[in-house]
């Protein structure tokens, strides 16, 4: 929440640029209405409890994005942490237990998040660096450890810990939701969230102003970690077999999900609401195309186009601001 | 004396760290060390060479490329499949020719639309990898001719002793550090990433700088194609699947920074050459496949962070 956004809700005209800052909840409720028209099955109860259970996956991995580029870096490594964590959870069951098993591959990510964030801390090296060398080594880790083969679970009883629903709403799909919402309360009501915006929005200006920059984003690469874990872990549960090639490019999807959502690249602006509506968008998107039978090139031809013209869209709308 | 010693370290860190895992693969691996296995590492390498010399044009005006996994994927089978039907000759200028059009789409968008690199290439890397199923309907390519066509030349046969893909990338990596460091384009491309408010100040085009970079970078991305699909006489539909991560894993170890401005052709040679020799001295060594990656991951790391301490003058930031 930085001061701008505050003066800028009061400005004249505010529904209108209301509308003009949220338009990913326009494109979504665009998507939503052409999808409910063109095809018999996409509104219905199961299905669209199906969208939001396939969105989590990415979502989670989103809301720890969102936290790192808000701080003004990225996370390319989320696919391959999610991976591990995956691995590890159901790898280690046999020998430790279920919940220890669990509770390795969670702290696996929330380890790898703090060793990125401490690596991007104290080098002082581009976040991109780091982490695409943190994304093929911990790929590398996670075939070394699974040696090429897909690992199962022995004891099917794993795959039905997610199988809660609130309606059509799985439980993963509302820890989702859970985790959405208790981050973006961080981002707007704790001090570190609000310092997450201004090192992001101006770093020196935050380092003047005596904030702990290298603290702020060891914090959020290890959350960043810590979430891709808890997305590889509730997959792992999903699947009840972790591949070695799990995850692969998700970090892209993750990128595409937040910058549709309307949060900067560069950092200082940005929030979950704006990722919840990123991440339906693009798993509305996905579902439709498939309900409507077109090819999976469609599909991926689409995506390409609608971040392009996502990004155009922000660059237009950023125009009118004033000072950037 | 100290200081000299120090100074010399932090220049040519890189370079001694280099030769010192070469001297201890060499040691303690017979074959490593000789003109066989040299020439297959340099062989393994000028793929993702020939598309690390155009890369290096985009990443030193301060931009990024992400899409030339993709569009190697979509230029091989391009490539392949345009040989069934035209020949040779014609595919070869077909592939020139698109990949071409597709940096020119990209340099576009970033340098003349001036939109988000990293965004942008990554829309191109999906778009790309659609098109590629669009095009070929999903299945793999064959050459039909595979024995008689003379588009083996490219990726199968040697000159002198040489394998002819060396020899693209050494005149790829020579024209390419012509242009860079004795043109006047060269120097706008440094201007340009080094501060692009001033060089646009001083009447240098930096939007089309940018453009022309991509559509370097799309030419590279091309010839690399070229190499590929008369190397595997084929194509499958993710066969460039990950390059672009091999390419800035190199373009990066050679020291050519991702903020701009700073960087050369030779270095990023020495970059994606010292993968290379690095995962073969591995693999001779009898490290499991997958240790290379571990230790690229470490190398990147200490690699850049040696560079920017030494720039900076301390280690830590």
């Amino acid at each position: 929440m930085s001061v701008r956004t505050v003066v800028r809700a009061k400005a004249p005209g505010a529904p209108t640029r209301w509308l003009m800052r949220n338009h990913i909840w326009v494109f979504l409720a665009l998507t939503f209405a052409v999808f409910s028209l063109s095809s018999p099955y996409f509104l219905t109860m199961n299905n669209l409890g199906n969208v939001l259970t396939q969105a989590a996956f990415i979502g989670i991995l989103a809301i720890g994005m969102t936290l790192v580029m808000i701080n003004g870096e990225i996370d390319l490594s989320v696919g391959a942490v999610l991976a591990l964590a995956s691995a590890l959870a159901i790898g280690l069951q046999d020998h430790i237990g279920v919940w220890p098993a669990v509770m390795v591959g969670f702290l696996s990510g929330a380890a790898l998040g703090f060793l990125n964030g401490t690596l991007v801390a104290l080098s002082g090296m581009h976040s991109f660096i780091v982490t695409l060398g943190g994304l093929i080594g911990i790929r590398g880790l996670v075939f070394i450890y699974t040696g090429e083969d897909a690992l199962m679970v022995t004891d099917f009883s794993y795959t039905e810990y997610p199988e809660i629903y609130l309606g059509p709403v799985s439980l993963t799909a509302m820890i989702f939701f859970a985790l959405a919402l208790l981050f973006q309360w961080v981002l707007t009501s704790t001090r570190h969230g609000r310092e997450t915006y201004a090192v992001g929005d101006n770093l020196q200006a935050a380092h003047d102003a005596g904030i702990n920059i290298k603290r702020h984003k060891i914090i959020n690469f290890t959350l960043c970690g810590a979430l891709a874990a808890i997305a590889g872990i509730l997959l792992s549960m999903r699947l009840g077999t972790a591949e070695p090639n799990a995850g692969k490019v998700w970090e892209l999807w993750t990128i595409i999900a937040v910058v549709l959502g309307g949060t900067r690249l560069q950092g200082g602006y940005g929030s979950l609401w704006m990722t919840i509506g990123g991440v339906l968008t693009l798993a509305v998107l996905r579902n439709g195309l498939r309900l409507l039978n077109t090819p999976n090139y469609v599909e991926l031809m689409v995506m390409g186009a609608v971040l392009i013209l996502a990004l155009a869209i922000d660059k237009l709308l950023s125009r009118h601001e004033v000072g950037r | 004396m100290t200081t000299d010693i120090g100074a010399l370290l932090r220049r040519h860190g890189l370079l001694l760290g280099f030769g010192v895992f070469l001297l201890g693969v060499a040691l303690s691996a017979d074959a490593f060390l000789s003109p066989g296995n040299i020439l297959d590492v340099l062989r393994q390498v000028s793929i993702t060479g020939v598309m690390a010399v155009g890369v290096t044009f985009v990443v030193i005006t301060g931009r990024l490329d992400l899409s030339i996994g993709s569009m190697l994927t979509l230029l091989t089978v391009i490539v392949v499949d345009q040989h069934n039907s035209v020949g040779p000759l014609l595919a070869i200028l077909i592939t020139l020719g698109a990949g071409v059009l597709i940096g020119a789409v990209n340099g576009a968008l970033v340098g003349l639309v001036g939109l988000n690199a990293l965004i942008v290439t990554l829309a191109m890397l999906s778009f790309l990898q659609g098109l590629v199923l669009f095009y070929s309907g999903g299945s793999n390519v064959n050459v039909e001719n595979a024995q008689t066509t003379w588009f083996a030349v490219f990726g199968r046969k040697s000159l002198l002793g040489i394998p002819v893909p060396v020899l693209i990338f050494l005149v790829t990596a020579i024209i390419g550090a012509f242009v860079l460091n004795r043109t006047v384009f060269g120097r706008q491309v440094f201007a340009t990433g080094g501060n692009g408010t001033a060089s646009r100040f001083s009447g240098i085009a930096t939007p089309w700088v940018v453009f022309w970079s991509y559509v370097i970078s799309g030419l590279t991305t091309a010839i690399a194609a070229i190499i590929m699909g008369s190397r595997v006489m084929g194509a499958q539909n993710t066969i460039g699947q990950g390059y672009e991560l091999t390419v800035l894993a190199g373009v990066i170890l050679g020291g050519t920074s991702l903020l701009g401005g700073a960087g050369s052709v030779w270095r990023t040679v020495l970059g994606i050459t010292m993968l290379g020799f690095i995962q073969n001295g591995l693999l001779l060594l009898g490290f499991p496949y997958y240790v290379q990656w571990l230790v690229t991951w470490a190398v990147i790391i200490a690699a850049v962070w040696i560079d920017l301490g030494a720039k900076r003058g301390r280690i830590l930031a």
